[in-house]
């Protein structure tokens, strides 16, 4: 238990997967001037990963991996080489289902995140987390808590990104600065920020 | 003749896809570190962006709109397959410390949004030369990220010694920050500042002008 606490933690704050890895930098700059907006694409990329990172784990290990079809009868296949055609096959595939079930049976919700569904299919955070996971050799247990911590930890920078940002409109900034030059220097500085968290182990 | 060179050119400066159009700044930043990393990603990106935005252009026309994410997404995905099986064939170290960076090129939204944008409205011709422009202004960022971060952060270049560090008997003292994430924001951020300086008609416009101080002789 404590063990997986200390995933999460470290998925959150000090692995953050915007801000230490730059993984969904393009959905994170393009989607983050109002906090409303950033903040439902939060909860939409929360959603999507805690969904797909455990399901690419099952792929992962029961069809993928070097000696995974064992129970089918081909001990000596070695698949792992389709992983990356599985894994974006299986995201965009999860994402076009929870878009249709969120459209029938949670019409708010559906609403709410309709516009970014879409979007979270090239979103790299989202493979990126897949990646890692097969890359660490987490178990399923392990890899439902890091997509989980992934996904916090990116919803809460792009958060605090768009809070940035809102107050950033009034105030003066150099010429060849303004808009994305200075967009970029925040997220440094937020980066930087999170740094302090490194090193914390629980 | 002047607009297959245009397509070439455009991206590299005046259109480039870090600094203007927003796109493939997710994996491309953690592999600037150092040199021979950033190259291999270049090398990568510049093949993958190229090949896709043929192969989708020769099958525009056959793709139905409903399905063509899927199908971009699939000979994206399957371009990036051989670029990793060769990286792990030919340079096994370097494939090792990029780790995950090279299968996040299927989502370099880089390669995507050209498909989508470029290579879904034109021929196969243009649409090389399309991909290898953007690809190299990728590339051009990307260089030049690694050119400031690996000399001053570890005093080495593609692995030579350039500035020799205080540690083995040198004068220079490394700074770590550039070799820690928030440094790649803040040199991807004061370049887009140069090439504005330079390309001016690029600034964006501000939301809210600050008024200009009328009653400054009440102030004084």
């Amino acid at each position: 238990m404590e063990a997986l606490i200390g995933l999460f933690v470290r998925a959150v704050f000090i692995e953050n997967m915007a801000l230490a890895f730059f993984l969904g930098m393009c959905t994170f700059i393009a989607i983050s001037k109002k906090i409303s907006t950033a903040f439902g694409l939060g909860v939409a990329v929360i959603v999507v990963l805690a969904i797909t990172v455990p399901v690419n784990n099952l792929i992962y290990n029961y069809l993928l991996a070097d000696g995974a079809l064992a129970w089918a009868g081909f001990p000596d296949v070695d698949l792992s080489f389709l992983g990356f055609l599985s894994y974006i096959g299986v995201i965009a595939a999860m994402v076009q289902i929870l878009e249709m079930f969120l459209d029938r049976f949670v019409p708010v919700l559906y609403n709410a995140l309709g516009v970014f569904l879409p979007l979270i299919t090239v979103n790299c955070a989202i493979l990126g987390a897949s990646l890692w996971m097969v890359e660490r050799d987490y178990n399923f247990v392990e890899s439902t808590v890091f997509g989980l911590g992934c996904g916090v930890g990116w919803a809460l920078a792009i958060t605090a990104l768009a809070g940035v940002r809102e107050k950033l409109k009034y105030s003066d900034v150099p010429e060849g600065l303004r808009g994305l030059g200075i967009t970029f220097i925040s997220v440094g500085l937020i980066s930087l920020c999170f740094m302090s968290f490194g090193g914390i182990d629980i | 003749m002047s607009t297959t060179k245009e397509v070439l050119v455009d991206p590299i400066f005046n259109n480039n896809p870090i600094a203007l159009q927003v796109l493939g700044i997710c994996s491309a930043l953690a592999v600037t570190i150092n040199m021979s990393t950033t190259l291999v990603m270049c090398a990568a990106v510049i093949f993958v962006t190229t090949m896709s935005n043929v192969a989708v252009s020769v099958v525009r026309n056959r793709i139905p709109t409903s399905i063509r994410i899927i199908v971009q997404m699939t000979i994206i995905a399957s371009l990036v397959i051989v670029v990793d099986q060769v990286l792990q064939a030919v340079a096994y170290d370097i494939s090792k410390s990029l780790s995950v960076f090279v299968g996040l090129i299927i989502t370099n939204c880089i390669v995507m949004g050209r498909a989508e944008a470029f290579a879904m409205q034109n021929g196969p011709y243009l649409s090389a030369l399309d991909g290898l422009g953007n690809a190299l202004g990728y590339s051009v960022i990307l260089i030049g990220v690694a050119l400031i971060r690996e000399p001053f952060g570890a005093g080495t270049l593609l692995g030579f010694e350039i500035l020799p560090k205080v540690t083995e008997g040198g004068w220079y003292v490394p700074n770590g920050m550039l070799l820690l994430s928030p440094s790649a924001f803040f040199i991807i951020g004061l370049f887009i500042w140069a090439i504005r300086a330079w390309k001016t008609e690029q600034v964006e416009e501000a939301e809210y002008e600050i008024a200009p101080n009328l009653q400054y002789k009440e102030a004084m």
